[in-house]
């Protein structure tokens, strides 16, 4: 009765639309290293960097990313967050940590989990080895990685870190210049 | 959410379907709203804009001159069909399964049209100018598909 | 008013779907392609503007993440909008006029196969009248067409025969999607698709991307003995309810092309952004362009339409036809939302 003479105030526009993404051509290369259990970068032409996971181009330069540049599992906690809320549709239990990690041998940082510890001990500098899910579970995704856990290794000092990593993209590029 | 990507055999590209969804709910404010209630109760209205003009659907202000619109005007429930089409097959999103025209209606005393579906059955039987009538929804909830459809008056 | 010219312009090749290419490849191509043309790097270009819509892809942050096309990094200065490019253009157009730029880089992009097209421009309909009701963007101007018809104002035949000197002029540009010789009984033989339209008289589903170089006369002048420049430009809208607007007549299109000054003298050549084949008609109308007027020599929209970058293209056809010397005066449109809803109008003149 009282719910006949209330007044419209809100309506429900629940909005759904299917799509068939396709993955770019250096996403794609990476996703199929994945699958083989391998992580595989691409480096920029113009300033010798090595991105993971690679998107296409360069982001200082625009340029087509295409050597790639196989590297290991290992990588180094640039920066993290503990995170307290649970996210829907994840089966992970809050708190859990999120965090930016720089793949050794790589120049970009990207983001998955880290666990394996205490939230507690997780340092920026920290070294950290990927925890792989079983093979009979890996597809063409960054889920094969389940998360990464500690080394033991002592940490890194982050400014040295990006120094070397410098260092290295110099060495490539005069190499480089060097062979032509 | 989203599937990992699987295989196309054909060609080098790797697929994932997902679908993006939004659970929206939309305030709809005093004139949308008093309109949306009477089309619950089964009832059309539209709204005074300047000048004698009547709109409908109401808009909140008058689209020529942008005068507030707030006087309500009670109408029918037909129309005159002012432009319509014939959709031979309905999209899955469609809400009518079956061919069926939209049209573009001008409620009976009002200067104004009104977008909706009209189940006419063939596209022989529309016409510009045709006179059509609401098919109310058997359940109503003050919503735009109160109006189930229209159909030939 | 500044003098502003359009001295670079690139479009990828216009296809149905492009594969394994992400909106980041996209761009790059006709990105790096125009840089290169004027042989620019980032430090001669003092301003970067996009148009695109991520519920395209269904990908978010698509235009955000497209950035890595144009090497951000040192930051540069950048905006976007959720339209045509041309609508970034106009805003490039006014970021030189205040002088607080000398050349921009203009893009836009759409990979339109990973969604369904017709659905997803439902959403930038009334959220509370129409939406729910999905009706789709062939439907909706399906409706225009048959207003038009009804008043007598078009025929098939006439909407025929725009599709016939797209497909044909489609022949001779390198990179269109849908080309080839019809005659219009076989156009008219097809069956409707959504009546009064036949398929033909739609838009293809088009991947891709294009961009332009805009820059200032002293710029412009170490490039091309005749440039291309900006001598009027103009954008109006229409009501948002379809049943408030008059369908048949687009005078949003006409009081843009009387600002601009397209009336101001002879128009060689237009590029109409009108993705159904009765637009055309009602477009040149509006802007009072006579048959001798070389309508989308590129062949247009339905010879392949990049959603949200097609009104650009078509100030980088005209632009480029002027330094080429094919045309003196030219003009170049723009359209968005339901049944040319929105209209941006510019005149091209060589110089």
């Amino acid at each position: 009765m009282s719910e006949q003479a209330k007044k419209v105030e809100l309506i429900e526009c629940p909005i759904v639309l299917n799509y068939n993404f396709s993955a770019g051509r250096a996403p794609t290369q990476f996703l199929r290293g994945m699958k083989q259990g391998k992580l595989i970068g691409q480096r920029s032409p113009l300033t010798g960097k090595v991105i993971a996971p690679p998107r296409g181009a360069c982001p200082e330069s625009g340029l087509p990313t295409t050597e790639e540049v196989p590297l290991p599992d290992t990588a180094t906690v640039i920066t993290f967050t503990i995170v307290h809320l649970p996210i829907p549709t994840s089966a992970l239990e809050p708190p859990f940590i999120v965090a930016n990690l720089v793949l050794d041998g790589s120049d970009q940082t990207f983001i998955h989990l880290v666990s394996g510890c205490a939230n507690e001990d997780v340092k920026i500098g920290m070294r950290v080895k990927a925890k792989w899910k079983d093979q009979s579970e890996w597809d063409y995704s960054m889920d094969n990685i389940a998360y990464f856990e500690p080394t033991g290794e002592p940490p890194v000092d982050i400014e040295a870190l990006k120094a070397s990593r410098l260092e290295e993209a110099k060495r490539f590029l005069k190499a480089k210049a060097e062979t032509k | 959410m989203a599937q990992a990507g699987s295989e196309h055999a054909a060609d080098d590209v790797l697929r994932a379907s997902f679908d993006v969804g939004y659970t929206y709910q939309r305030l709809v404010g005093p004139v949308i709203g008093e309109f949306l209630t009477g089309l619950r109760d089964g009832k059309m209205q539209g709204i005074k804009g300047s000048n004698g003009k009547v709109i409908c659907p109401p808009t909140e202000y008058d689209p020529v001159t942008a005068e507030e619109c707030s006087e309500f005007v009670a109408l029918p429930s037909t129309g005159t069909v002012k432009t319509w089409n014939w959709v031979n097959q309905p999209r899955p999103n469609h809400l009518l399964k079956k061919p069926f025209a939209w049209a573009l209606v001008q409620i009976d005393g009002a200067d104004t049209s009104l977008l909706h579906m009209v189940d006419a059955g063939s596209e022989a039987a529309m016409k510009t100018g045709m006179k059509v009538k609401v098919r109310w929804a058997a359940e109503r909830k003050g919503f735009i598909t109160d109006i189930e459809c229209f159909e030939p008056a | 008013m500044r003098e502003v010219a359009i001295i670079a312009y690139a479009q990828t090749p216009l296809v149905r779907d492009c594969g394994a290419k992400n909106d980041v490849e996209l761009v790059m191509e006709v990105v790096n392609a125009v840089k290169h043309q004027v042989g620019f790097t980032n430090q001669d270009l003092d301003f970067f503007c996009s148009g695109s819509c991520d519920y395209l892809g269904g990908s978010a942050f698509a235009f955000v993440n497209a950035l890595d096309a144009l090497g951000a990094v040192p930051p540069i200065n950048e905006s976007h909008v959720e339209m045509d490019a041309a609508w970034a253009l106009y805003e490039a157009w006014l970021k030189i006029q205040t002088g607080h730029a000398n050349t921009a880089l203009v893009y836009g992009f759409g990979k339109c196969s990973q969604g369904d097209l017709p659905d997803v421009l439902t959403l930038q309909l009334d959220p509370y009248y129409t939406q729910p009701l999905w009706p789709d963007s062939i439907s909706l101007a399906a409706l225009q067409a048959r207003a038009l018809l009804d008043a007598g104002k078009i025929t098939e035949e006439d909407m025929a025969r725009v599709v016939q000197k797209s497909r044909r002029n489609a022949k001779s540009k390198p990179g269109t999607q849908l080309k080839g010789d019809y005659t219009i009984e076989q156009l008219l033989a097809e069956p409707k698709l959504v009546s009064p339209l036949r398929k033909h008289d739609c838009p293809p589903v088009t991947d891709g991307a294009s961009a332009v170089i805009l820059a200032t006369r002293e710029v412009a002048e170490k490039f091309h003995k005749r440039n291309a420049y900006i001598t009027g430009i103009d954008h109006r809208i229409e009501a948002h309810q379809l049943g408030s607007r008059n369908l048949i007549d687009s005078m949003s299109t006409r009081i843009a092309g009387e600002a601009a000054g397209v009336a101001k003298g002879k128009v060689d050549i237009a590029e109409l952004h009108t993705p159904f084949s009765y637009q055309e008609l009602l477009v040149k109308q509006a802007l009072g362009l006579g048959d001798d007027t070389v309508i989308n020599a590129s062949g247009g929209p339905l010879a392949g339409n990049i959603m949200m970058s097609a009104g650009l293209s078509n100030f980088g056809e005209v632009a480029m036809r002027i330094i080429k010397g094919e045309a003196n005066r030219g003009v170049a449109h723009a359209t968005s939302g339901p049944c040319l809803q929105q209209n941006l109008v510019a005149v091209l003149e060589g110089k």
